[in-house]
């Protein structure tokens, strides 16, 4: 367009900085990469992906961190939509507390949590399962969830509700074949926000699990401090762990823009 | 207007079962290590408010504190106003605008070590993109391992990387909701960007700002794996965050007592600006 353009190019050009970096190193050998600096591979590989798609203990860390931000996006907003339409349409004893309550979830350290968490999740027997993760993610994703979805349900008028009860709905069909259709963008904004931090976390992650449920993260992390320095390998990793959210953003892109300015806070 | 109705409570059950699951058990937990002491072999001693008072007397624990806030500060005054820029100055429609969104979303959906790792790289002097930039090609002498002034600019640049999209995309929504006829009205009267901007963008972001300006208090407060990660609080301990000096005492020397209180204090201080924060911001709604 114009020399405003100019703003968003540049902004874009250094995001995509440090990202071109780690995609190149994916493709470098990591001789190449620790012998000295080359802007390009220069013996472009790509045995780094290889090794990934074929190892198990690699490619099952990818596995588990989906199915645990998979049950947790569900869990979180399924359970936040009726909540959110309480706060929306009632008033009812302690509401306003409650709502600040579960804000309050969200400003916890998780590094404060982390221990107690642990003991927690073992003693129940869900230490090291998908489940644990996906609950315990829960504790910053539904206050989220609750919050985008409540601001999204106050734009839609009560109206709505009232000519449904008069039509003869019955409240779960009108929730379901009415409301949801109409909130959907909201929907969609909230299990965007739920994925993105459940994907992004690590931390209670990593604690909650040893073996089985591993997220590809801690892979990383165990590979990076026993087999040396691979760097290629890594770089490879991290670049793939780039690609599921890429996807997600994807579907989202029209509500995003749209979606958030209905709501309120 | 909403109706009273105490039924209201079943639909938030769910909600309040899951969390106060998630929330409960672990604060009682940590409040209950803030106020014993243990020498191991599960055997406790009542120490009542002695680490509270020991901890916010430390100077570690105040250099940590000051750290953090500054971190924050520097992070909430740099990345709302670029990001409303950015926001302002995007295509509202056509091509380009869903390629915009994509890509600068994308350093969000980075698992947070994944961050850490991929600038650690970027930035080594010798065979990193931007390490080797600054010392070889502009004759900078850039090293974040060696210099703390170095390594806070690396560890403000790299929340401004990750986050800064949070804001824009935020800003967006808020944004593209303006009708043209706002505009319109603004020309036929004259009015200077600037006041367009004053008196009807920057009104109608407000929302979505104040979400964005709170999500980034929260999460910068409580940043933790991406500068472990990238500096591990160093050199010395001139990145040593809050978070960082927490899981130091907890993990690191095993202190559950006197890291216990600091948690507790540190989710105060959390609550209470956040809590300042949402009062001052929502203040003037009408509800």
């Amino acid at each position: 367009m114009r020399k405003r353009s100019l703003v968003p190019i540049l902004y874009i050009a250094f995001l995509m900085l440090p990202i071109y970096w780690l995609v190149a190193m994916s493709f470098k050998t990591t001789g190449e990469i620790l012998s000295g600096f080359s802007l390009f591979p220069q013996t472009f590989t790509l045995e780094n992906y290889r090794v990934i798609f074929t190892d198990p203990t690699w490619y099952w860390g990818y596995i588990n961190s989906i199915l645990y931000v998979s049950l947790n996006t569900v869990i979180s907003v399924c359970v936040a939509l009726p909540a959110a339409y309480a706060f929306s349409r009632y008033r009812f004893l302690g509401d306003k507390q409650l709502f600040f309550w579960l804000l309050t979830n969200r400003m916890a350290p998780a590094a404060v949590f982390a221990l107690p968490f642990f003991q927690l999740y073992s003693s129940v027997g869900l230490f090291d399962t998908h489940l644990a993760v996906a609950l315990a993610h829960c504790l910053f994703n539904i206050p989220l969830a609750v919050w985008i979805l409540e601001g999204f349900m106050g734009g839609v008028p009560k109206e709505l509700d009232e000519t449904a009860y008069v039509d003869g709905y019955s409240f779960p069909r009108f929730f379901v074949t009415i409301f949801l259709p109409t909130i959907k963008a909201g929907v969609g904004v909230a299990a965007f926000f739920c994925f993105m931090f459940s994907w992004v976390e690590l931390l209670l992650a990593k604690t909650l699990t040893a073996v089985e449920a591993k997220p590809i993260a801690a892979t990383m992390t165990k590979t990076a401090s026993s087999a040396g320095y691979e760097l290629g390998l890594l770089a490879a990793a991290g670049t793939l762990t780039i690609i599921p959210g890429a996807i997600v953003i994807y579907f989202v892109r029209n509500y995003i823009a749209k979606g958030f300015a209905l709501g309120r806070v | 207007m909403r109706t009273e109705n105490q039924k209201a409570w079943f639909f938030v059950l769910p909600v309040l079962l899951l969390v106060a699951f998630n929330a409960l058990v672990p604060i009682m937990t940590v409040v209950n290590y803030s106020v014993q002491e243990t020498f191991g072999n599960n055997v406790f001693f009542w120490q009542g408010l002695d680490w509270f008072e020991q901890i916010l007397r430390s100077d570690r624990f105040q250099a940590a504190l000051g750290r953090q806030f500054l971190f924050t500060f520097l992070i909430l005054i740099i990345e709302v106003p670029l990001g409303i820029a950015i926001a302002l100055s995007m295509p509202r429609q056509g091509f380009w605008v869903p390629v915009c969104l994509v890509t600068m979303a994308l350093p969000m959906l980075i698992p947070w070590n994944v961050v850490g790792a991929m600038w650690n790289i970027f930035t080594l002097p010798e065979i990193g993109l931007l390490g080797y930039l600054m010392n070889n090609t502009l004759g900078i002498p850039y090293d974040m391992t060696q210099n703390p002034f170095a390594a806070w600019v690396t560890i403000i640049t790299m929340d401004v990387w990750h986050w800064t999209s949070l804001v824009v995309l935020l800003s967006y929504a808020g944004l593209v909701s303006i009708p043209d006829a706002y505009y319109q009205a603004a020309k036929i009267d004259g009015a200077s960007p600037w006041k367009v901007f004053r008196y009807i963008q920057l009104p109608k972001m407000k929302t979505v700002l104040t979400i964005a300006i709170l999500l980034r208090f929260m999460d910068s407060f409580n940043i933790y794996t991406e500068p472990f990660v990238l500096t591990g609080g160093g050199p010395g301990n001139s990145t040593t965050l809050l978070s960082i000096d927490l899981v130091k005492i907890a993990l690191g020397q095993f202190d559950l007592g006197p890291a216990a209180a600091m948690s507790l204090i540190y989710f105060a201080i959390t609550l209470l600006v956040s809590w300042l924060f949402y009062t001052l911001m929502t203040k003037d709604d009408v509800k």
